[in-house]
């Protein structure tokens, strides 16, 4: 035997040997950057000494391009990650095409009872739960409770668009830099639309009547378009039409907003005095209704965890999902990073807690909020989709945005409400029929 | 020879050249800037171009939270195997391509580059299979190979025009001097031709390291380039602007340094044939 071969065979020897020593399990965790789940890297020392077999790796994207990799993998049996951080607009949609695991026996100490039941129902088909919620929200009003009082008006518990149109316009006052009200311009189905699907939500209307036929040539978009540029030519900040929540957080944290219709959790960026300059005046009430209505725009978002079917690691992706969703997560988080930090929206518990209501005042609401939320019904016509501030059908990312980029442009004052909204029902119409429905 | 020029007319010229270098630098500059504001002054909608508090803040942050050099190592192995490689098999083709053409040579050429047209996503999902099949998701092995791929009708296209440059009759006389065709292409040819290589690997080091489509989407955790490093640092909900340009600073300053100390090479291999 030459020397080469003999130094081979030992090396493959010992590769086996160090192979067999660390039996250990490597998943691979696709996510976004948002401030929960860095706190979440922070913490994963917890996760380490309980789980020792299993190694943690983590891939943070952008939102886009998280959505267009993992996509690409999961449709191509990839099996590039373990765990994935998706949207509940993606969860039904790639329930159904069998792309995800369903997860059931998470654990004893799992209590899936107490996951908040509208967040649940969204990330549940057919009486399954592909995903579980990391962290959730609705959308709420939040504004500046000093500047209310000094315009003369008291916020009514259930505030309607008049209402707002009016505050709003008392509290602008564009010498001293501060502008009543504060939307989303930016274009996209989770930028713009997501505001005004909820809002048109708000007045009625729907995306499309029970034969896929779009709504854009009714009354109630018309009202939902005409009311938002009204409000915010006249009274937001310049420049709307690029404006997305990052934005208006900042412009809000500055003091140059009087009101703010968003998701609730904004709220804790709003109330942390290291950032905001505003966290000692803030009020919080539902999103606005119509004159008369009861529906505040069915706004419900969650960041779930999922295991994507194309994983060979299921059982040790299972272990860490149950561990970042669990109770004891909430509790470590309390403990480490303090309980206004753990994530908000997923746990009835959490809002029992007295020490985090005290911390949070905005708990209140945000819970209010998402327990008015309907995602099985969005709207109040009936409707053959459900939602929310989106429309949880594959084609909605692409017509969203489409439409997001009429209403944009109409914003910016090169089309008005009544071309937008043409240009909208015509795409929404070509891009429905060339996608086959009704299906 | 040279025309005559006023002093008034040059300082104009050169005045002009500068403010459109700037114009094309300040991105660049705003970046950097950027990495050094808080979240709440980086968004600032009437920002201050130098009186800021400056802060390290970011850089502490990003250097925290994620493994920079990780990334770095696979950048720099991504971008140098890549062009490398790609070096190797573009030599002898272009040789091929300038001193013996044949027929077809010129639509070779041309359809070479004619593959660079067609938007990348487009084979996104064959690409992602294949690298799928052979076990290259998420391996270095596998983007040096697409890279080479990707930026080949370039490398070729720089070094034919280079050897087109180069007199055939110096090749001759080594032929008649009894040079085999490797010594040819090793001794003779490539000694001629070091700027133009040069400037070549200076060019395609720069694409490859900043190529974010391919990168992004073939790896995962293990290979995952600088690219990917920038990417991780937008956010959905949050501030992230000076974090984000606090990552982009650290990831181009590499690639900036070189281009700085290569600037020479790179301009001159850029202009190389433009005087004929």
């Amino acid at each position: 035997m030459t020397v080469t071969v003999r130094a081979l065979m030992g090396a493959s020897l010992l590769l086996v040997a160090t192979g067999a020593a660390s039996a250990q399990t490597t998943i691979t965790v696709a996510t976004v950057n948002n401030g929960d789940m860095i706190r979440m890297q922070r913490l994963m020392p917890d996760f380490n000494a309980k789980h020792p077999d299993i190694k943690v790796n983590w891939v943070t994207l952008e939102e886009n391009v998280l959505r267009q990799r993992v996509t690409t993998d999961i449709a191509s049996k990839g099996g590039q990650y373990d765990v994935l951080t998706i949207g509940n607009y993606e969860v039904p949609i790639w329930a159904k095409q069998n792309w995800l695991l369903p997860l059931d026996n998470l654990g004893a100490d799992y209590d899936q009872a107490d996951l908040l039941p509208q967040v649940a129902q969204s990330l549940t088909v057919n009486g399954k739960l592909y995903a579980v919620p990391f962290y959730a929200e609705s959308s709420m009003l939040m504004y500046r409770a000093d500047l209310l009082e000094k315009a003369g008006l008291k916020m009514p518990e259930n505030p309607d668009w008049d209402f707002i149109t009016e505050a709003a316009a008392k509290m602008t006052d564009k010498a001293a830099g501060v502008y009543g009200i504060c939307l989303r311009g930016k274009a996209g189905w989770g930028e713009n639309m997501a505001f005004l699907t909820s809002m048109n939500n708000s007045m009625g209307g729907a995306w499309f009547d029970m034969k896929w036929k779009p709504q854009f040539d009714g009354p109630e978009w018309k009202k939902t378009l005409e009311t938002y540029l009204k409000l915010m030519s006249s009274y937001g900040p310049p420049g709307a039409s690029s404006n997305g929540f990052n934005e208006n957080l900042a412009l809000f944290q500055t003091g140059k907003c009087g009101m703010w219709i968003d998701a609730t959790v904004a709220a804790s960026f709003l109330s942390d005095p290291k950032e905001s300059k505003v966290a000692d005046k803030l009020g919080f009430a539902p999103a606005p209704t119509r004159a008369g209505g009861q529906n505040h725009g069915n706004w419900l978002w969650s960041w779930n965890l999922a295991i994507p079917a194309s994983s060979a690691k299921a059982d040790a992706a299972k272990t860490f999902v149950a561990w970042a969703t669990s109770p004891a997560y909430a509790k470590l988080v309390a403990e480490k990073e303090g309980i206004a930090n753990v994530p908000p929206g997923t746990r009835t518990s959490l809002y029992q807690n007295e020490a985090y209501l005290k911390a949070a005042p905005f708990a209140p609401m945000t819970l209010k909020a998402i327990q008015s939320a309907d995602t099985q019904h969005p709207s109040e016509k009936e409707v053959p989709y459900t939602g929310g501030q989106f429309v949880a059908i594959p084609e909605f990312q692409a017509i969203g945005t489409s439409v997001g980029q009429q209403f944009s442009a109409a914003l910016a004052g090169k089309a008005n409400a009544d071309q937008a909204l043409a240009a909208s029902q015509a795409l929404t119409s070509r891009e429905m029929t060339r996608a086959g429905y009704p299906k | 020879m040279a025309r005559e020029v006023s002093t008034g007319r040059k300082a104009v010229v050169t005045a002009i050249a500068w403010g459109i270098g700037l114009l094309i630098f300040f991105p660049i500059l705003w970046t950097v800037l950027t990495s050094f504001k808080t979240e709440g002054e980086a968004i600032n909608p009437h920002p201050s171009f130098l009186f800021f508090d400056w802060t390290l803040e970011n850089y502490h942050t990003v250097n925290e939270r994620s493994d920079y050099l990780g990334h770095f190592w696979n950048s720099v192995v991504i971008a140098l195997g890549s062009t490398l490689l790609g070096l190797l098999i573009a030599i002898p083709a272009a040789w091929s391509m300038a001193f013996v053409p044949g027929k077809r040579t010129k639509d070779l050429l041309m359809w070479m580059l004619s593959t660079k047209m067609m938007p990348a996503v487009g084979v996104l999902v064959p690409i992602y299979l294949l690298a799928r099949d052979t076990g290259l998701l998420d391996s270095k092995t596998g983007l040096v190979i697409v890279l080479t791929l990707v930026n080949l009708p370039i490398i070729v296209w720089m070094l034919y025009t280079y050897f087109k440059e180069i007199p055939g009759e110096i090749l001759e006389a080594a032929r008649m001097d009894g040079a085999s065709l490797g010594a040819e292409i090793l001794y003779v040819l490539t000694p001629m031709a070091v700027p133009g290589i040069a400037s070549t690997l200076l060019l395609n080091v720069i694409l490859a390291w900043n190529e974010s489509f391919w990168t992004l989407n073939l790896t995962a955790a293990n290979s995952a380039p600088l690219t990917a490093f920038i990417a991780s640092y937008s956010s959905p909900e949050g501030l992230f602007y000076a974090k984000l340009s606090a990552a982009s600073t650290m990831a181009i300053a590499p690639i900036l340094i070189l281009g700085w100390f290569s600037q020479k090479q790179l301009v001159r291999g850029l202009t190389f044939g433009a005087v004929k």
